[in-house]
């Protein structure tokens, strides 16, 4: 197996989301540009202009390339499952000069940049195991403004899945334009004050557009995404009828005496990118 | 109205502005963050590398690479505002900055500097870092970066139509978002 063919791979996956959106995305931002108006629509007019440009000359669309963030899948069969955290480890420093990327790790006692992108627990990796062996690898760069927007609610179960619906609500209109909307925003139900926050943020994994398999969750995505944008905060916070692109919804089983919510804010730029490594070490990015 | 405006800017053009007005400048233009407030605010105004009187202030921790000697601009789009919050009414009085560059809006602190003073905030798109890199001419200068790092240190850029700008508070008191929230 060539890892330093894998290396590059995993650089170019980084680069990948760095740098370009995903359809999904693009097609929502599009759809919005169609219903603004005013100053609403000069942002979403420069926010497509920029991703374009952003494609084009292969440079970050956003200055703030975020904390490099993965969720891997790993195939119990593939032969070097010991060697992927280095691998990964090791392409973020590369990738930080050569995509190039903000360095953005810093030591929370001395206020010292790690100057790679690397750091304690950085690389943030999400370990999950399936039977085969491909490995598969998300990519998302998960940017300060839009994650300063998170929040855990321990609700009183007593308020049910409608305090659930109204503490979500109230969070991203108190959030208003901190987070570059218009957002995708991820929301964890149930499980502790942990798990519900990880489950907001691997809902933001899902495709905009893209409802829940549950009719019910799915229905209570649609009511929020309309809600939020009644709200009429627009793009950027300066006012229009979008104001999130998107909310996914994931849930745990709780505890009786709990109810854990978390919302994990994503901006605009919901940058995702994927990679597979097969057995012999060939990969491919899409 | 839109307006195209040379860096720095007079009483006259600051007042003229109004909330909603889209604005493009050209001149140059310093970006400070937390950490560039906080150094800037300890020191005098004549005791500083720069005369920040003479540009406009850009929330932004931009994405720089360094071409042989020469610094490039890569991505650099607005930073949230309201972390400077606590500081930029000291920093309007001391400096005479009247155009700050920034997203998410500032609170009535600043409000009301902006309106005491004869300044404007106004709203980049957030995010769109290469677009605003783009429009960058030349990187004059940076101060503070072994100290800080390349986000928080103080970067000079010379810009040419740098916008759209959206003027979200302006000197007559009025604010987008406080108008916003209170339709809310």
């Amino acid at each position: 197996m060539n890892f330093e063919d894998i290396k590059q791979g995993i650089i170019q996956l980084i680069k990948k989301a760095e740098t370009e959106l995903p359809k999904d995305v693009i097609v929502a931002l599009e759809n919005a540009l169609e219903i603004e108006e005013g100053v609403a629509k000069t942002q979403i007019e420069a926010i497509l202009k920029n991703i374009d440009l952003a494609k084009k000359t292969q440079r970050p669309m956003c200055q703030d390339t975020g904390i490099q963030t993965f969720f891997v899948t790993i195939g119990i069969d593939f032969p070097q499952i010991n060697r992927l955290k280095d691998l990964i480890t090791e392409a973020v420093k590369k990738a930080t000069i050569e995509v190039p990327l903000r360095p953005n790790t810093v030591d929370p006692f001395t206020g010292k940049n790690h100057k790679d992108n690397t750091g304690d627990y950085i690389p943030y990796l999400t370990w999950d195991f399936v039977n085969g062996s491909d490995v598969n690898i998300i990519a998302l760069p998960k940017g300060g403004g839009s994650e300063n927007m998170s929040k855990l609610g321990m609700l009183k179960p007593g308020v049910g899945i409608e305090g659930v619906k109204d503490f979500v609500v109230d969070e991203m209109i108190k959030a208003a334009g901190n987070p570059c909307p218009p957002t995708v925003v991820g929301v964890g139900i149930g499980g502790g004050a942990d798990l519900s926050m990880k489950l907001g943020k691997k809902a933001l994994l899902r495709p905009v557009g893209k409802r829940h398999k549950d009719k019910t969750i799915a229905a209570m995505e649609d009511e929020l995404i309309k809600r939020i944008n009644n709200s009429g905060i627009g793009p950027m916070g300066l006012g229009g009828k979008t104001t999130v692109l998107d909310v996914h919804i994931e849930k745990a089983h709780r505890h009786p005496a709990s109810l854990p919510v978390g919302i994990a804010v994503q901006c605009w730029a919901d940058r995702r990118a994927q990679m597979v490594i097969h057995a012999d070490g060939s990969w491919e990015v899409a | 109205m839109e307006y195209h405006l040379k860096l720095p800017a007079n009483k006259d053009e600051i007042k003229k502005l109004k909330i909603s007005d889209i604005l493009y400048v050209t001149g140059n233009i310093f970006t400070a963050r937390d950490e560039a407030h906080h150094i800037m605010l300890e020191n005098e105004k004549n005791a500083l590398p720069f005369d920040p009187s003479e540009m406009a202030l850009f929330h932004c921790g931009p994405l720089m690479k360094k071409e042989k000697v020469r610094w490039q601009v890569v991505s650099a789009g607005p930073t949230t505002s309201s972390r400077m919050e606590i500081f930029e009414d000291k920093f309007i009085e001391k400096f005479g900055v009247n155009i700050i560059i920034g997203k998410g809006g500032m609170g009535e602190r600043t409000e009301k500097a902006l309106q005491k003073f004869g300044g404007v905030y106004t709203a980049y798109t957030g995010g769109a870092g290469a677009l605003a890199a783009d429009k960058v001419e030349e990187v004059l200068g940076v101060y503070w970066l072994e100290e800080l790092g390349m986000p928080e240190a103080a970067w000079i850029f010379k810009v040419k139509e740098f916008g759209p700008l959206v003027v979200a508070i302006d000197s007559h008191g009025r604010s987008i978002y406080k108008e916003l929230k209170k339709s809310i």
